[in-house]
């Protein structure tokens, strides 16, 4: 004696929130059920695990069949096959792109392709994210990079137009996309300790900064990708530490300007061309790809761990970076104050954020 | 060339890829209608095309416009291989032939596939240029206005209600047609949607004429349905009621209200000479021998009811019910429960013992023939009773000759409305229904053969045979029902309808309705419009208030009726005369008041009054029953149907009653009784909404009694479940606050004390002697003792006594325990509206939930069975709570079940209902009841004056000539303007004078006290109308797609109708063949409901409306083969597209001055 069939459709589709996260978590029916008589979040109403699974299941379908609207979001306001109210549609979108950080920062700057796809049980079972949920976050990611990959305009704005999301959720995505189109190292050992939002917000950083859309706001630009001219330029501030006159000098005016503001001022001052030179090499090699990729890792290994290891503060690198920029712009024979501010701008941010345990 | 139909096809969105190398689609659109199509240019790799076409015109009749559907086909262009179909879309043209519905139909339609379901969407543009034709032998019946709403619909009045029309159509199913062996399914599907789309225009066209013939120009309460007869065909059949309606205007004038009552019968003698007769609901007066024919048959039949009710039921196949279980135990109590089946002989005897009058031989029709009978009496082709073969020959010529008159279908004073208009119900009999077994002829019988294969060649031209043969049926059936409630004292039958269950060849037609006395008022009077009675509160002092409005606005006319009793409780009064009740029952004094007779329980089939008055709230009460049967063919089975049906119907029945007394209330509304037949199963779901009305006694407790008294653990037990039984009784009273109120009783006090006084009595010694009690439900005394049962009972408050020797009654405790409560929150009942509740909000969740249980143990018992079933729908209820939990405090409205045995062991369960939520705060209400109570005191003063002997009033004749003498008289009146008083007289032929002078007296007295009540009442509803307004303006509004809200209901609280668009009446096919890919059974039919929806609101939104009222799923076959991995589903479903505004937003827009009325009260338009 078996329940054949068992449908509930209303003319408003009912929506459990509660329901919805444990089907975007991954549960199968079964455990949702259980979780559910758990939680005892029911409230007063006694219901026996009969009712609650056909509960469940009338909800799993309701999203199954949502699905495929929710893949493209903006299909779900003027689709009629549901008549969903317009919060419930907006939460089931912000549900259902949501992801976890922990999933993200696995798949940042890799190559949204296949071959990452294979990996996910691998991610799953790292994180001990459900693989359902997994891939769910993956195709996401995809789908999205898709749309905006050859997108004119703001990263961010094309994000949330074409995905009806939240401004913070937009922002989350188009570190994602930048992540995965210019394929940044994140994965070695010594990044390891970096979070999804570092990496979140060094993006929106270079996405701001960087990026052609950075200093002509013209709807015709590109927001992935770096502008070359920029990276072009950037070799120009060798000279920063090529000529000795202008290092010895550079040094000098920080020096002056930190003595007895920072507590590791010895060692600043010793260690000053060392990462001077760190930082004016990588912004020169930046127009090579693979540079580009090694970004964070050659921040970290030639900015970050010898700061570290000299046991910086937070603060003390604060001061440092700001007069290290400022004082630069003073220098009488340097010529290159805006790529240098730019730069600066930049990766004084980044390196301050990326700056901890 | 009476129309020009214009379509355009303006674009295309989400359509589905159908080129895969491009992941794009080359689409183009054919739009036929008729025979004539055109097609748009292919838009080329787009998946939303914007074809932006030139109008499409077709000129067409207006018979075609109203028969034939506008269809649209999305193809996908291929320039080496065949066109790929995307999908189709049917538009029903029938909204834009009225004038007062919808002038444009524009919007974006699912585009749909019965093998894909929905695929896109495209948006059509359709506009009907209608030239006026004034032809007199015109086959059209444009402008008619259909309405699903079983009332008055709200934006309307009715001058005239003219009564019953129905018409069949029959033809061969395509599905079962020799070319469905080569033709894909997408086709086979396509044709039978087709044909009913066809069929249905078709049969609406004709119910149209017979509307317009009768001198109306709509039809409420229309309903249609179709039966899948398999090979044998496919029959679609509907019912309504034909009216005159007008539509209320702001610049509506008094005067209107008085106006019909002159201008119509002119009409209606200028038009249609028969109009008048039929208008009255009633007998005709014209004596044509066809009409003596069936007078007499059905006057033979009405003097032996009382008895025939149940006896007749078992012998011709046919059953039937009085109103009340009562009438079941005094029918054949004897029998019921341990006797086999075999054992029928007993009955007719017993029956003729109390059949004084008419001797059965009288109606030889109905009783000669038994079953064994029948069973020797081959190609009968009926298995109605052995007794077809005898009166197969005189029936069919006689109706031959009825279909030739026109008026024969009019013969039925039927009404399918459930609600209506305040003073149109005078009295209500009971329930009465009839049920008959038909056998469905087999393809291959030869008389029938070439007909068919003539048919096969086109569909359209049906042969007169089909149609007549199912006419036949029902009108036998109607005959029935006609007599049942003659027998009942009444001349009309309120809340009727008609429903088939079938199973292979084997059909059961089943009729039921409520027998009533109705005021004259309705055939000429004007002032019948419907308030908004339900989206308000319907008090009666809200109701009163409506009557004081007019008389306020001088149309003295619409006071010219009178019902001779005050509305709250004047509908309880027995209509039959208490000498000679048609059937035993025990009647005391109306506790309102106590100046007529009323029953002590009511059962009726529609909705709770609005002027009713009832103590507490309802709940919804539920009858399960489940029988095995023996797998049998033929006429066999038949026969084992029919001899199961009365068993199956005294348990209902039982089981009604007992849990009626249960939850300590005393009578139904909304009753419906479901039989259901499979191939080894028979399942009988009744269900109605129980609630405490005011002016019947209170009923009493239930009684356990055992049989055999030594064993004392059978006594603890026998005690035990009393005491269950008690607590739940007192449960249920404080859970639907039932306490009789003190004012309307003489001694509630001393009333109270003898009901606990026998409860006590009944713990104390758990084993009552039997034969005291007075009520046996399963007594073993004689049936001589009837008559001393009576007496002893009569008067007296006593308590029901279930003896408990035999399983069934353990079965029945069982059940009656096992019922859970409503949760917490929660009301439900199968009516529209809830008694007791009044501040709904707007929130509004109308849903279906389908279940399908598969009986994996074959050799189930009876009592297994019965629980199965008794579960399958406690669970189902449970799930909806748990699944609206979000909505509490709120109650589900309208709860419609519907059971099928779709294969053998499989048991399918459906429900349609919505569920509303309400304010808690029940200040409200008790300011009412202390209104109400005031009413009810002024009420009962001013019957005092009312007082004159009951039958007089409410003996209805049982002559057919009598009536037609009242009618002659009624004619003769009609021109005056006091006429309505004077109607009634036609259904009493006794009534003299004097009584309307005493009526017409009494009802000025009655109008001042209800002036002062309902200034009592105004105090009240504003606060409402305030927070319910508030409660609007949260809820979400806007979107890209347009809301639109669905409801089993007639109205939406909060809101104002102020449109009806037309009737959406659509039938959809869905089939798969990869059933496991689309998420199995459940997955398959959940996205089909939800595409069935989707289609239903994209229909109301094109016409420009924004809601469907009185929707309801009609039918849901599903049938499934699992092993080939194929489903397929039949769903058809009805409603009245409306568009509605917020009260709130009529408020914002001041100068209209029937919407402000509606805020204040419920009042309203009309006045």
């Amino acid at each position: 004696m078996t329940m054949e069939l068992d449908v509930f459709v209303g003319n408003t589709t009912i929506i459990d929130e509660e329901v919805y996260q444990l089907w975007l978590d991954g549960f199968s029916v079964a455990d949702a059920v259980k979780m559910r008589l758990e939680n005892g979040a029911l409230g007063e109403c006694e219901v026996s695990g009969e009712v609650l699974h056909s509960d469940t299941m009338d909800q799993y379908r309701t999203f199954q069949m949502c699905e495929r609207l929710l893949h493209c979001p903006s299909k779900l306001a003027n689709q009629l096959l549901f008549q969903i109210p317009a919060h419930h549609q907006a939460m089931l979108i912000e549900r259902y792109y949501e992801f976890d950080h922990m999933f993200a920062r696995e798949v940042l700057g890799k190559k949204l392709s296949k071959g990452t796809k294979k990996d996910l049980d691998d991610i799953s079972s790292k994180t001990g994210i459900a693989l359902k949920s997994c891939r769910r976050q993956f195709d996401n990611f995809k789908r999205v990079f898709k749309v905006v990959e050859e997108l004119k305009g703001p990263l961010a704005e094309n994000v949330q137009h074409h995905f009806l999301l939240s401004d913070l959720l937009a922002k989350d995505y188009a570190a994602v996309v930048f992540f995965a189109n210019s394929r940044f190292e994140t994965g070695k050992k010594k990044l390891q300790y970096l979070s999804f939002q570092d990496f979140a917000f060094c993006a929106c950083q270079l996405i701001s900064y960087w990026t052609v859309g950075a200093v002509d706001n013209m709807m015709d630009d590109m927001d992935v990708d770096l502008e070359k001219e920029f990276l072009h330029d950037l070799k120009d501030l060798k000279v920063l530490v090529n000529d000795k006159d202008m290092l010895d000098q550079h040094k000098s005016l920080v020096c002056s300007q930190l003595r007895g503001r920072i507590r590791v001022f010895t060692e600043m001052e010793a260690n000053f061309k060392n990462l001077s030179r760190a930082l004016i090499n990588i912004a020169s090699k930046l127009t090579n790809t693979k540079d580009v990729r090694d970004l964070f890792i050659d921040l970290v290994e030639k900015f970050i761990e010898p700061c570290r290891s000299d046991k910086w503060t937070a603060g003390d690198l604060t001061l440092f970076l700001t007069h290290y920029t400022s004082t630069a712009s003073t220098l009488e024979t340097y010529r290159y104050q805006v790529i240098w501010e730019r730069y600066m701008g930049v990766v004084k941010s980044c390196i301050l954020k990326m700056y901890h345990d | 060339m009476p129309g020009k139909l214009k379509a355009k096809i303006v674009a295309g969105r989400h359509l589905p890829v159908m080129d895969r190398a491009s992941d794009l689609t080359d689409a183009f659109v054919e739009v036929k209608f008729g025979n004539t199509t055109f097609k748009t240019d292919v838009y080329p790799k787009s998946l939303n095309p914007q074809w932006n076409s030139e109008w499409f015109k077709f000129e067409v009749d207006d018979e075609d416009l109203q028969d034939e559907p506008l269809q649209i086909t999305v193809l996908d262009h291929d320039t080496y291989s065949a066109n790929d179909a995307i999908g189709k879309v049917y538009i029903d043209i029938d909204p834009l032939l009225s004038s007062e519905a919808a002038t444009v139909i524009s919007g974006w339609f699912p585009i749909y596939d019965t093998i894909h379901g929905i695929r896109g969407e495209i948006n059509v543009l359709v506009k009907v240029d209608l030239f006026n034709d004034l032809n007199r032998f015109r086959q059209s019946s444009c402008g008619v206005k259909f309405f699903c709403t079983t009332s008055i619909p709200r934006c309307y009045r009715a001058v005239m209600v003219h009564g019953f029309v129905e018409e069949l159509v029959v033809n061969e199913d395509p599905e079962y047609q020799w070319i469905d062996r080569i033709r894909t399914p997408r086709a086979s599907n396509e044709a039978r949607q087709r044909l009913i789309s066809l069929m249905s225009g078709e049969l609406q066209r004709k119910i149209g004429l017979k509307v317009l013939e009768m001198g109306g120009n709509a039809v409420v309460g229309y309903l249609q349905c179709f039966d899948l007869e398999g090979e044998s065909g496919l029959v679609v059949r509907a019912i309504g009621t034909a009216c005159t309606l007008d539509k209320i205007s702001n610049t509506y004038a008094p005067a209107s209200a008085i106006n019909p009552c002159n201008s119509s019968p002119s009409k209606d003698t200028k038009d249609s000479p028969q109009a008048v007769p039929s208008a009255l609901g009633c007998r005709s007066t014209h004596s044509s021998p066809v009409h003596s024919a069936s007078s007499r048959l059905s006057q033979g039949f009405s003097v032996s009811v009382p008895t025939l009710l149940f006896a007749g039921m078992k012998h011709r196949h046919r059953s039937s019910e009085g109103p009340r279980a009562r009438q079941c135990r005094a029918g054949f109590g004897e029998e019921a429960p341990g006797v086999p089946l075999s054992s029928g002989p007993p009955t007719p005897l017993r029956a003729q013992t109390f059949s004084s009058f008419s001797p059965s031989k009288s109606y030889s029709r109905q009783s000669s023939s038994s079953d064994t009978e029948l069973s020797l009496t081959p190609k009968t082709g009926m298995g109605s009773g052995g007794s077809a073969g005898k009166e197969a020959g005189p029936l069919k010529a006689l109706l031959r000759q009825q279909t030739q008159s026109a008026l024969e279908q009019r013969e039925f004073p039927f009404f399918t409305l459930t609600s209506f208009p305040a003073g149109f119900l005078l009295h209500v009999g009971g329930v009465v229904s009839a049920r008959s077994v038909k056998l469905l002829d087999r393809i291959h019988n030869p008389a029938l053969g070439n007909t068919r294969s003539y048919k096969l060649l086109d569909w359209n031209s049906f042969t007169a045979d089909e149609p007549e043969t199912r006419d036949a049926w029902w009108e036998e059936i109607r005959q029935e029902i006609k007599s049942h409630a003659k027998a009942l004292g009444c001349h009309a039958v309120v809340g009727y309808s008609e429903s088939t269950s079938i199973c292979e060849e084997v059909c059961i037609l089943s009729a039921s309705g409520t027998a009533a006395v109705l005021s004259s008022r309705f055939m000429q009077d004007g002032a019948l419009d419907m308030d908004h009675r339900l989206s308000r509160q319907q008090a009666p002092v809200f109701t009163s208030g409506t009557e004081k409005g007019e008389g306020d606005m001088g149309s003295s006319a619409s006071l010219g009726f009178e019902d001779l009793a005050p509305p709250g409780c004047g509908f309880c009064h027995i209509p039959y005369d208490e000498l000679n009740m048609p059937f035993p029952a025990q009647l005391t004094y109306c506790h309102c008041c106590r100046r007529f007779k009323v029953p002590d329980v009511l059962f009726t089939t529609i909705d709770l009054p609005t002027e009713a008055n009832v103590t507490g709230k309802g709940c919804l009460i539920q009858a399960r029953l489940c029988r095995t049967k023996k797998k049998a063919q033929g006429e066999g089975n038949a026969t084992a149907i029919s001899n199961l049906l009365p068993f199956l119907e005294y348990e209902l029945h039982t089981q009604l009653m007992n849990k009626l007394k249960l939850r300590s209330m005393n009578a139904l509304f909304g009753l419906r009784i479901q039989i259901s037949i499979g191939e080894n199963m028979l399942l009988g779901l009744a269900s109605a909404t129980g609630v405490y009305l005011t002016p019947l006694p209170s009923p009493g407790g239930i009684q356990i009694a055992g049989k055999t008294p030594s064993d004392i653990t059978y006594e603890q037990h026998i005690s035990n479940m009393q005491k269950k039984i008690n607590d739940t009784i007192a449960k249920n009273k404080e859970l639907y606050e039932v306490n009789p109120p003190k004012l309307f009783t003489l001694d509630p006090e001393a009333f109270r004390c003898i009901n606990t006084e026998l409860v006590e009595e009944v713990i104390g010694s758990p084993i009552p002697e039997p034969r005291q009690r007075s009520r046996l439900f399963r007594s073993h005394s004689e049936s001589s003792d009837e008559v001393s049962e009576l007496d002893l009972s009569h008067g007296k408050k006593d308590a029901f006594v279930l003896e408990i020797d035999d399983t069934d009654a353990v079965e029945d405790i069982h059940s009656l325990l096992t019922d859970a409560p409503t949760p917490p929150g929660f009301y439900s009942c199968n009516t529209e509206i809830m008694p007791g509740i009044y501040n709904w909000t707007s929130a509004l969740q109308m849903f279906t939930s389908v279940r399908v249980f598969r009986l994996s143990n074959v050799n189930l018992t009876n009592q297994g069975l019965n629980k199965v079933f008794n579960d399958l729908c406690e669970n189902l209820l449970k799930s909806l709570y748990f699944k609206l939990r979000s909505m509490v405090p709120c109650c589900l409205c309208h709860l419609n079940f519907t059971v099928a045995v779709p294969e053998d062991e499989l048991i399918q369960v459906a429900v349609t209902a919505v569920a509303m939520s309400f304010d808690k705060e029940q200040t409200l209400e008790n300011g009412r009841q202390s209104c109400d109570k005031t009413l009810m005191k002024a009420i009962t003063e001013n019957e005092e004056q009312l007082q004159f002997p009951l039958e007089l009033t409410a003996e209805s004749s049982s002559n057919p000539l009598s009536s037609a003498k009242g009618l002659s008289e009624v004619s003769g009146a009609l021109p005056s303007a006091r006429a309505p008083s004077v109607d009634y007289s036609s259904f009493t032929d006794r009534c003299s004078s004097w009584i309307e002078q005493l009526r017409l007296k009494a009802h000025t007295i009655r109008r001042g006290s209800i002036k002062t009540m309902s200034s009592l009442e105004k105090a009240s509803p504003l606060p409402e109308g305030r927070s319910r307004s508030l409660r609007s303006n949260r809820s979400y509004a806007g979107g890209s797609v347009a809301v639109v809200k669905m409801t089993p209901l007639s109205f939406i609280p909060g809101t104002k109708i102020i449109k009806y668009l037309g009737i959406i009446n659509m039938f959809f096919i869905r089939e798969t063949t990869s059933l496991r890919e689309e998420g199995g059974v459940s997955g398959f039919l959940h996205s089909f409901i939800a595409e069935v929806f989707a289609m239903v609101r994209a229909h109301v939104a094109a016409l420009g409306g924004n809601a469907v009222v009185s929707y309801s799923m009609k039918e849901c076959v599903f049938m499934e083969n699992p092993n080939k991995n194929q489903a397929q589903c039949l769903i058809n479903v009805s409603g009245d597209a409306v568009i509605f505004v917020r009260e709130s937003e009529l408020e914002a827009t001041p100068p209209q001055p029937q919407s402000a009325s509606t805020q204040t009260s419920s009042s309203g338009e009309g006045t």
